[in-house]
């Protein structure tokens, strides 16, 4: 078993959640883990992007070779285009629809949306919609999460175990929410499978 | 025991602690900063009663460290590559006097310059000062040589210095821990002059130095940090350095690689070890993520032996970071590739946030500045440096801490009149207060801004050396009071911050300007603290 995902997103959206939630169920499932992350500059508002490699043998590079990745999980649309030289010609995309602008030339969002449609297997979702009808907006990450559960190659409950792990310390009600934006996003993906 | 899952920082912090270490001193800076982190965050650490607070900059921690070492206890400093520019008088002399307890230097590398102004190769340091230096593979190897690198510097009485890149400080994987040491008792070295460098006794230390280079390359070869993997087909033996060998692996799915592999975890090389590679292969790759500098040794300034190839040649890019396509390509191996970016995908650069302290200061600046015109602002490092990208494009340098006040001095000097320095709180405690002093003594015609956010902003809210007191450090360096002058950059008191500005601008002679307002960042992460602690205390 050999899972290579970029994560994508702009400095502060806290991509590094979703490889926490990733990283520990990887953990909890034997599996091995290297987890590359930016630090510094770029989390000033920038583009950034962590590689995260789960295999059941020993990982060797911390960066995922060109072309080889099994999947980019985005949550701003067009940084999900961002990393497309990565990804697998078999590899998939999860990204949210909802973009991040805060750069004066942010580009169309139909274009965006047609680009990311050409691509050969993908999952667009309003994560943002989603999550509010979850209860709140700051669950998006997980909905993103949740929409790419089915292609993680680990057990659902697993997964479940990990989010439940990482939110713990913040109280039942966020556990209970991020895991219902979880489910939310899981079966958004599983209805479109 | 049970992994941790660890970035490189944190293993390099959690094995400190492990191995007996009394005290870590560092200065904030990308990738290096989480190792102070992780040791201020660690309950064990504090119950080991470890020393961790920050310095000043990297030349007062590493001539702290050395204070530790003297007095017979395990210390280590932290610094990115190019604070160690800054601690070198400091780290070069530390190679004469030797050490007593174990020092371990950590320099962290930026290769690709994902957050610095240059990619210096920290191991051309250790070469310089002659001291063995330790370059981990991955996050376990950089936990077992810190371990071993103490070990190594009692044993032989130096400093050792571990040489880490952006993408192991910053990477994160599952991490075994040793059995933890107790920290060293106070004990004096056994010579009271050891630390003296007189030149009477600094010729007899240097010379020790000199005599210990053959110990140090038999220490490379005994550690198994540098490992020969024989293979059958010799027409190619490949030297791969610290991260590189991943790299190399990566392209191997069975790790199994053809050729002969040496990997090096630590120098000066045994040269025997190179010999066997050279002697048995008909060309060699050398893959180093940094600096070719393995790959000049061997070569030659010549290059009149075996054919060997690397980042001279152009097998590999001569700049930035080495990835498992650049080492495959080196190899000749093709690999997939995905589609190209569309073209309707925008940079996203980095930028200020929104609600900085330091937007409304430069809108002040850039307004008050009209009547003189642009490229008279030489600023610093620091979360301000971004005010040099559109839409503020304040500033015309970033050269080095605390260069923006010296540089404004020279170019007043040239008749720039006036001249304009850009500086944070913290980067001014660290190499902004001498210049400072210069300028008062030369009477320059500069306007300083120190823009005080009363933090150390860009490595996320570190506390700052200069929290309190920048304007009695202005007094006391003898700057009158009129001068001195504290606006609050907000937009409500924009035309009046424009008016001072102006008015310091016109005045023939140093004058400091401090727009204070904390870090928006900072500033919401105590608000939300103080919201749980008030929920808390609701559900209590």
């Amino acid at each position: 078993m050999k899972k290579d995902i970029i994560l994508a997103g702009v400095g502060g959206q806290g991509i590094l959640s979703i490889a926490a939630c990733i990283g520990t169920a990887a953990l909890d499932e034997g599996l091995y883990l290297k987890q590359a992350e930016v630090h510094g500059m770029s989390q000033r508002g920038g583009a950034v992007q962590s590689h995260l490699r789960i295999a059941s043998t020993a990982v060797a590079s911390d960066l995922i070779p060109e072309g080889s990745a099994d999947l980019i999980i985005s949550v701003e649309p067009m940084e999900s285009l961002r990393y497309l030289p990565m990804l697998s010609r078999t590899g998939w995309i999860i990204t949210s629809i909802n973009p991040f602008v805060n750069i004066p030339d942010y580009p169309d969002m139909e274009l965006i949306l047609k680009e990311i449609w050409k691509q050969h297997h993908y999952v667009t979702l309003d994560a943002d919609a989603v999550a509010k009808e979850c209860g709140s907006m700051k669950a998006a990450n997980m909905v993103i999460l949740g929409a790419a559960a089915p292609l993680l190659g680990m057990k659902p409950s697993a997964i479940e175990n990990a989010v439940e792990k990482i939110f713990a310390s913040k109280g039942k009600d966020v556990v209970e929410l991020n895991l219902k934006a979880f489910h939310a996003g899981r079966s958004h993906t599983m209805k479109q499978m | 025991m049970e992994k941790l899952l660890l970035l490189g920082d944190e293993a390099i912090a959690q094995a400190a602690i492990d191995a007996g270490m009394s005290g870590i001193y560092a200065y904030p800076g990308t990738p290096s900063t989480e190792i102070m982190e992780y040791v201020q965050a660690s309950a064990e650490a504090k119950n080991r009663n470890i020393r961790s607070i920050w310095s000043a900059n990297e030349k007062t921690a590493m001539e702290t460290a050395l204070g530790m070492s003297y007095a017979g206890k395990r210390a280590m400093v932290c610094m990115k590559h190019v604070g160690l520019n800054v601690a070198a008088d400091a780290f070069i002399n530390a190679a004469i006097t030797g050490a007593n307890g174990g020092l371990l230097v950590v320099a962290a590398d930026d290769p690709s310059m994902h957050s610095s102004q240059n990619e210096q190769d920290s191991r051309f340091y250790g070469k310089f000062a002659m001291i063995p230096v330790l370059e981990p593979g991955d996050q376990q190897e950089a936990y077992d040589m810190v371990h071993y690198g103490f070990q190594l510097s009692e044993d032989m009485q130096i400093p050792v210095m571990m040489r880490i890149t952006t993408r192991l400080a910053h990477s994160r994987t599952g991490v075994a821990r040793k059995e933890q040491k107790p920290q060293n008792e106070l004990r004096l070295p056994s010579n009271l002059r050891q630390f003296i460098l007189l030149p009477s006794i600094a010729r007899k230390q240097y010379r020790e130095l000199l005599t210990k280079q053959e110990r140090f390359e038999a220490a490379s070869g005994n550690s198994g940090f540098n490992k020969l993997t024989d293979h059958t087909d010799k027409k190619l033996g490949i030297i791969a350095c610290g991260l590189a060998y991943n790299y190399l692996m990566e392209n191997f799915p069975d790790r199994n690689v053809p050729h002969p592999v040496l990997k090096i975890g630590q120098y000066p090389v045994d040269p025997a070890l190179i010999d066997s590679l050279y002697t048995s292969c008909d060309e060699l790759l050398i893959l180093e993520d940094g600096y070719p500098i393995l790959e000049e040794l061997i070569r030659g300034m010549l290059n009149n032996g075996k054919r060997v190839r690397g980042r001279l040649d152009g097998s590999l890019p001569r700049d930035g970071e080495l990835n498992p396509v650049i080492v495959g390509a080196a190899l000749g191996l093709d690999h997939a590739r995905g589609n190209d970016v569309p073209a309707l995908v925008k940079n996203r650069p980095p930028r200020l946030c929104d609600g900085c302290g330091h937007n409304d200061a430069f809108l002040a600046l850039n307004e008050a500045l009209l009547e003189y015109g642009r490229g008279r602002v030489f600023s610093d490092i620091g979360c301000y440096t971004l005010s040099a990208l559109e839409p503020l494009e304040s500033i015309n340098s970033c050269v080095d801490m605390g260069a923006s006040i010296t540089m404004a001095i020279g170019a007043a000097d040239a008749g720039l009149v006036p001249a304009v320095a850009a500086i944070g709180d913290s980067t001014f405690t660290h190499s902004g207060i001498t210049g400072l002093l210069d300028a008062i003594n030369n009477n320059a015609p500069i306007t300083v801004l120190i823009l005080d956010n009363s933090t150390t902003g860009m490595t996320g809210g570190q506390t700052s050396s200069a929290f309190g007191k920048v304007e009695d450090i202005c007094r006391g360096l003898g700057l009158s009071e009129e001068h001195i002058l504290v606006i609050k950059p907000l937009k409500k008191h924009h035309e009046e911050n424009i008016e001072i500005i102006r008015k310091e601008l016109a005045y023939n002679g140093v004058s400091v300007i401090i727009p204070r307002r904390e870090c928006i960042q900072t500033l919401g992460r105590k608000l939300r603290q103080k919201a749980k602690m008030k929920e808390l205390e609701i559900t209590q």
